[in-house]
Order: C-alpha cells, then structure tokens, then sequence
C-alpha cells in the first residue's frame, strides 16, 4: 500500500469516528470537523508533526493547539487513531464526567497543549510556546489550527502581526478555510479575501493549497516546516462537512448531530469511500 | 504621631525593581507588556535581561495567551499594563488561556484606581479586583507599600498558580517596617483596637491608619487590618476581627460592587455576622490631581472616621 494511500485510509477512519460521535452524543460540530480532516491527518500521521503517544510528556515533542475548539471531534478521533486514548472512549464525547468535553479542555485531557473553544486565542498561546522553545534553543515546533470564520476575531490579527514581525519560523498555523460560520457563508458575514495578501502583509511565508489534497497537505506541512526567517500558514481550501454528500456546503450540520437515518447513510458513503480507496490499490 | 509616614516609592516602581531582583534569581522569569512599561516599570527588568522580556504592542489579549503558552513551556511569565486595559481587554483570555487550564501566569495591574489623576475615568482601573476575583484559581493581591511589594512578590513567584497584583501610580506612604513578615493569603494587623475593625487594601490602608489616629482621640479604638490578599480571602481573620471587635469598615480604591468589601461582607456573613459598612466608588470619577480626587470621592482618613463613627453610633 503507498503511503498516501495509507493516510487517505486513516483520514476515512477518522471521519467515521466523527460522524459516529457526534451522533452517539446527539450534538456537536461535524461540519468543520469534517473539513479539517486531511490536514489533520497529514499533521499526525504523515510524519509532521514529531511525537510519541507512549511518552505524552516527552518536552521535544511539537505541539498542536487545536484554535477553533469546536473541530474537537476530529482531534479526538486523531489522538485515538495515534494511541493516546482508546478508541472506545470517543463514545463518551459530550457526556457527564467524560475526558472529552465539548470542546478540548487540558484539565480533563491532559494530553491536549492548550483548552480552546473561545476563538482567536490559539495562535497567541503558540507564539508563547514557540518564544520558549527559541529562549532554550529546542528544536521542537507549534503547529495551531484556526478557521476563517474564527478570523473575525481581532486577536488573530494581533498575534499574526506580531509573530511576523518577530520572524517566529518555529510557528506553523493551518487555516481550516471551509467557507462557512454559524450563521452564513463567511465571504457574506464578512469577507476575508484577499486573504493570502493579507498574511503575507503580517510578513508570513504563505502556502496555498486545496486542503482535502492529502499529497498537497504533506508538502505544505512540511515546507512550512522547514521554511525559516517567518512563520508560516497554511491556507488551506476545504469543503465544510467534507466526505458525506448531504453535508457538504450544507451549513445545517455547522453544530447539530446526525439523526440514526443520516448517520448510516453517512457511514456507508464512507464505506464506498474506503472500498474504492481499497481497491485503487 | 504614629500615622507620620514618610513617603516611599509608587509600588509600581517597586514591581519593577523586584522583577529585577526575581530575574537575578529565576532565569525562567520573563516579562511581557502592552507598551506601557515605562508607566507600569516592567521597563526595568527590560534594561537587566533584555532577552527576557516581550513588548508584545498595544495588544492586552495577545499578551495575555502568550504568557499562557510560556507557562505551559515551563516559564513563569509576568505580564503587565494598565490594570483597566489588563483586565477589561485581556479577561476572555485571562479566562480561557490561563483560568480554565489552570497554567501559572502572573498578571500585573497598574494605575489601579482614581489616584491616577488628570488622566481621566478611561484610564483608571475600578473593575479590576472584581474581574480577577472572578475568575477560579486565581490569587488577587494588592501591595500597600513598597515594602508589602518586595515582600509578597518573591511569594507570588514562588506561588504555583495564576496571581493578579494590583499596582497603584502615585508615590505610596512606607506603612511597614523593613523587619516586619508579610505572608501571602494572610491578612495583616496594621494596629490593634478592640471597638471597629478598619478593613482596607492598597493605598487605603495608610488612611485608615490616619483615620484610627483620629477614631483614638475620640475614644474609639480601632484595628486596621491590610487585606492584601483579597483573593482567597483570609477567613480566619475576618471572622477574629468580626468576633472581637463590634463593626467592620471597609475600604477600598475601587467599585463597591465586587471588591474587597463584597468579598469580605461573605467572609463575615458566612462566620460571625457582625454591622458592616463599606466605603469604595460607585461610579467613574474624573479629571483632577490625585488629591483633589481622593478628597471629592471620599476616600480620605476623615470620610473613614465619620464613617466609623456613624456605624458604631447606628
């Protein structure tokens, strides 16, 4: 099996443990889960993003901070994938008493490197990091997913500026640029574009790419990587409920659960998926 | 008289120079601003260890998560403005990043209150006690004098946890003796008295000390305790003090609502009810010089002894 074909496989994984539970817990945010998925999974398991599920606390691991908190179905599903929970917990997403909250909590999940869920803090929080890392001379990187809704927010910019500005190369942000947020179309609420000029005006080295490209999503994740004198981003362009047809665009399921009926349609679109996947081979 | 104070440094100042001497110690020690270092003293430790220290710009919330992403890398970060935009603009952060998470970030809050002067309302810091108070885990603490500030910052280093210290702008008077033991979390007797316990924090308590000198020549005897550590509270002495002495009087530099007095009036309530009243802000101020401000709003010795007087008298 090639290895893109490998990660294609884990990214169908990840988006059947997604819809799986989201469902089980009658609420959540597929949508924006869905589209982040191949970036996610490049990140993980392409061999990115250096760590080690058997040594959490391992200090020259690169950290990830999940910025738009609401994906937390697909880093969960992630960390399951990896080893660092097991794969039945994903059940208890949502519930009385469970590690996996709403959205990532650190207390709950120790494992996790920041607790998000109010938007625009995880890029900052990164900069923290990486000043740490350039301070003691590690090696190790941030990478920080964000949304392009969550890009209204003010501290976006504010921390855009100022890690260009300190040419922070150890810092690594994917923008998840799904098209969409809670109440619209984000070219309607507030349009965003030119977005890649306006990275590139906080003195970013910018990476455009389609974001559900996983052979794109490795080269880019890894230029970013190397790439040095600025930090770097990642605009990748993705579809909001990506995978499963009736979701796709379709910005009901931005924060509501499948009912049972969609959950299996869901799961047997995957299943083709995977079966073509399997096949091509 | 006892209430003779010489006058000290702002303890504002006195932050700075004891980030300095914390830097010297702690190489994990690292300072952040919103470019108000030069009013805030943070620029101090800037000129010592130029390589560990951040002017992160005009940028609170910013500021805010990044000494959250230190913490989380093992440093202990000190992040400084005006307590006003500290607070007000960087608390969605102060909550999420630091609060929630649990990580260990100092925050440092200066022209806290209306002794700031001609600068205006938009400038002085009235919410900030009841924002941090606010938030879980956190440490609010209020220096009075230079002294209390070389003595409790040390201990909010050393403290795990995320700490809230509340600078004043103006030159503060030397209420403490060099030799005297300041301890984080407890309340400090400034005199003793036996009829109404003066509660006070920060600048105030230099008042309160002039207003028990007044309270004395009537006849009334009155402790002055310095609540320096608003947050957690020390419960033990508000209910001693509500046990031993007939009313409590608090006052503070700041809105009514939330501060000190609220929080102590819960210590008490839930001890020893005892009469209580409360003397603090109860609405933006305005221009003025620090005197003419503390004179017009009611936060001089002599609006604390007729106060007093009032309440034992109720």
């Amino acid at each position: 099996m090639t290895e893109l074909t490998h990660l294609k496989l884990i990214a169908n994984t990840i988006r059947q443990d997604i819809v799986q539970m989201i469902a089980k817990a009658k609420s959540g945010h597929p949508g924006g889960s869905l589209s982040a998925v191949e970036m996610i999974t490049a990140l993980y398991f392409g061999g990115i993003l250096k760590h080690d599920p058997q040594n959490t606390g391992w200090e020259d691991r690169d950290r990830f901070i999940l910025s738009k908190g609401h994906a937390a179905p697909v880093l969960y599903a992630a960390l399951a994938e990896a080893g660092y929970i097991e794969k039945k917990l994903l059940n208890s997403l949502r519930q009385l008493g469970s590690p996996l909250q709403g959205h990532p909590d650190k207390r709950k999940l120790s494992v996790l490197e920041a607790s998000t869920g109010s938007l625009g803090q995880g890029i900052s929080i990164g900069i923290g990091m990486a000043l740490a890392a350039k301070m003691d001379r590690k090696p190790w990187q941030v990478f920080a997913l964000i949304g392009d809704g969550e890009s209204d927010e003010g501290q976006i910019w504010e921390s855009a500026f100022f890690a260009g500005h300190h040419q922070l190369d150890n810092l690594n942000v994917i923008l998840d640029f799904n098209g969409f947020q809670l109440d619209d179309s984000t070219k309607h609420i507030l349009d965003l574009n030119p977005i890649k000029e306006k990275w590139l005006a906080a003195k970013w080295h910018v990476i455009e790419i389609d974001g559900h490209d996983m052979r794109a999503a490795l080269y880019a994740l890894n230029e970013a990587k190397v790439h040095r004198g600025s930090p770097s981003i990642i605009i990748a362009h993705t579809v909001k409920g990506k995978g499963i047809s009736f979701m796709e665009n379709n910005n009901k399921f931005h924060g509501s659960a499948p009912n049972e009926e969609e959950l299996q349609q869901a799961l047997a679109e995957l299943q083709l998926q995977r079966t073509k996947l399997e096949k091509e081979n | 008289m006892a209430t003779d104070f010489k006058i000290g440094k702002a303890t504002r100042l006195a932050y700075g120079e004891t980030l300095v001497e914390l830097g010297k110690r702690n190489p994990n020690i690292i300072v952040l601003d919103a470019d108000l270092s030069k009013s805030t003293m943070a620029n101090r430790f800037q000129a010592a260890f130029p390589d560990r220290f951040f002017n992160i710009g005009i940028a609170e919330a910013n500021m805010v998560s990044i000494a959250a992403g230190l913490a989380a890398s093992g440093k202990i970060p000190f992040a400084s403005s005006f307590a006003t935009f500290l607070m007000s603009k960087g608390f969605d952060q102060m909550r999420q990043s630091v609060a929630y998470p649990g990580l260990n970030v100092k925050l440092c809050g200066s022209h806290s209150g209306i002794s700031i002067g001609e600068d205006g309302p938009s400038q002085m810091g009235i919410e900030d006690v009841a924002l941090a108070c606010a938030l879980p885990g956190f440490t609010v603490v209020v220096p009075a004098d230079e002294i209390a500030m070389r003595q409790l910052l040390p201990q909010i280093a050393e403290h795990k946890g995320p700490v809230y210290i509340r600078t004043s702008r103006p030159k503060a008077a030397i209420i403490y003796d060099e030799r005297t033991t300041i301890t984080l979390g407890k309340a400090h007797i400034m005199r003793q008295g036996t009829d109404i316990t003066i509660a006070a924090m920060g600048l105030m308590v230099a008042e309160a000390l002039k207003a028990a000198d007044l309270l004395q020549k009537e006849g009334v005897s009155a402790r002055v305790v310095d609540f320096h550590t608003v947050k957690p509270i020390d419960q033990v002495m508000a209910e001693q003090c509500a046990r031993e002495t007939e009313a409590i009087l608090v006052v503070e530099e700041h809105l009514l609502d939330g501060g000190l007095g609220s929080i102590l009036a819960r210590a008490v309530a839930k001890s020893f009810p005892v009469k209580m009243d409360f003397i603090g802000l109860e609405d933006y101020a305005e221009s003025g010089t620090p005197d003419q401000l503390l004179d017009r709003y009611g936060l001089r010795a002599r609006h604390i002894f007729l106060k007093a007087n009032n309440l034992l008298g109720s």
